[in-house]
């Protein structure tokens, strides 16, 4: 299994944890992510809030880096995933914008690279069977609220992940690895990450509603594929505390640290230390890990 | 959530605009309000997102870019998933911020645009996102320094936030697609 990968900007700021583990549970599973030499911005939220066509253009630069190495692109990051699979959509759709980026970029992009979210990778291309051979660390029943939130369901006919309103393919990861899926409603939910900096408090409510929807499912932590949802129900925490005086303690994990974890990689080479809600009730589940 | 419609000189201009920017067909909207119900901000908004609509099929002019849904939207895309028309309500939200933006219209609170702009700076500048000097911009712009300040040493200690610049990306390309936008649209400034 042989893809192109995409980090994305994140991976090397504020979502590293993401990144290493990813790269980490890839290398355990003996999957291949060959980075795309000179990727650049797939102009997350900011472009397309902008301009159509300059989100289109940006995500693309890429997808044509991916398409010259002939090889499915791999993103681990929802947000561009999401910018790219947009991409692609509106490219295939719209003679128009598939004119505007071949302009913009000096050279014709067809729409035609497969964009793959790393889970789809362990979860459909490895599938659970093979995973579940690799499992040395259980998860011994830890309560687990699998959350997507926006970007891997929305808008569907352009991501096409899973069921939009109901998707399961993070539960199925949790189940073969022994965790325990809590059942809930806020799954979908949005996190108001987009306005994390500009209208910090609407961010703030968003994330407390979805970490006290897990919490009364009985969550001991929220299982996230997005560095947006995991910075604003992590780091933003504190600030719950302080604007509605409750301290809800909830680690927020990435997927490919809860499978590291079963895989028995080293908790330090998941990037556990980066978290900002400590993970100790997750990294006890996995014992034998640490 | 009440409704004022003002008679505009050009009735239906704006939705004409908004139609073709955001590529959507408005009229097929029937008020069924899913978007309402679904949208995450509606509780503290004026006008939620159908009302938006009927404003706009009602002739709304200029006035409508004052309605603060448009700098409170999250682009969650839960309306756009649940419409069963199909209307991509969140590209009417983009639409009408860049419209505002054109316009110069003052907006509630909080600076979107500018974080926007600071952000695509940073990205055609280094071909990445160098998110330390767009945080550090928009607070030194806005003035909203203290606020996250207890936050920055533990996400700098941990390595959650990148103190050096990235490196690595194909510049020049990136250069290319600013550059051509700006010619396009103007938005470059």
């Amino acid at each position: 299994m042989k893809y192109a990968y995409y980090p994305g900007c994140s991976a090397h700021s504020t979502a590293r944890d993401m990144h290493e583990s990813c790269l980490a549970v890839a290398k355990a599973l003996g999957v291949e992510l060959n980075e795309i030499k000179g990727w650049t911005c797939c102009g997350a939220s900011a472009a397309h809030q902008t301009n159509r066509e300059l989100a289109a253009s940006l995500a693309s630069a890429n997808l044509l880096l991916a398409k010259k190495m002939g090889m499915d692109m791999v993103v681990t990051c929802a947000a561009c995933y999401n910018r790219s699979k947009v991409a692609n959509y509106e490219i295939l759709n719209s003679e128009e914008m598939r004119q505007s980026v071949a302009d913009s970029l000096d050279q014709a992009y067809d729409g035609s690279v497969q964009v793959r979210h790393f889970v789809e990778i362990l979860s459909k291309d490895l599938g659970v069977a093979a995973l579940r051979k690799k499992i040395v660390n259980p998860l011994k029943g830890l309560k687990v609220a699998s959350y997507y939130g926006c970007y891997l369901v929305r808008p569907p006919e352009a991501t096409g992940f899973d069921d939009p309103e109901n998707p399961t393919i993070l539960e199925g990861l949790i189940d073969v690895m022994g965790g325990t899926n809590v059942e809930w409603s806020g799954k979908v939910d949005c996190c108001g990450g987009m306005q994390n900096l500009t209208r910090t408090e609407i961010t703030v409510r968003r994330s407390a509603a979805v970490i006290e929807m897990a919490q009364a499912a009985g969550a001991e932590c929220i299982v996230v594929a997005c560095p947006m949802c995991q910075i604003s129900l992590d780091v933003r925490q504190a600030d719950m505390e302080k604007l509605l005086g409750k301290k809800y303690d909830m680690p927020i994990i990435y997927v490919t640290q809860l499978v590291g974890l079963a895989l028995g990689i080293a908790p330090k080479e998941l990037g556990f230390d980066k978290l900002m809600v400590s993970p100790t009730a997750v990294l006890k589940a996995a014992k034998g890990a640490a | 959530m009440t409704t004022r419609i003002t008679k505009q000189k050009a009735p239906g201009e704006l939705l004409k605009v908004v139609q073709e920017k955001a590529d959507v067909h408005l009229y097929a909207c029937y008020q069924c309000k899913k978007c309402s119900i679904g949208c995450p901000v509606a509780d503290q908004t004026e006008s939620p997102p159908s009302e938006i609509i009927r404003r706009l099929q009602l002739g709304a002019g200029d006035e409508l870019l004052q309605a603060d849904l448009i700098w409170t939207c999250l682009s969650c895309e839960t309306c756009y998933a649940r419409c069963p028309n199909e209307i991509n309500f969140a590209a009417v939200i983009d639409a009408l911020k860049a419209l505002a933006v054109e316009k110069g219209v003052a907006r509630p609170e909080g600076d979107a645009p500018l974080f926007n702009r600071l952000f695509l700076d940073t990205v055609k500048s280094y071909g990445r996102v160098y998110d330390l000097q767009a945080i550090a911009m928009y607070k030194l712009r806005t003035g909203n320094i203290k606020q996250d300040m207890d936050k920055f040493p533990a996400m700098l200690k941990k390595g959650k936030m990148a103190i050096l610049p990235p490196s690595g990306a194909d510049k020049s390309t990136v250069k290319r697609i600013f550059k051509k936008a700006a010619q396009d649209k103007g938005t470059e400034k």
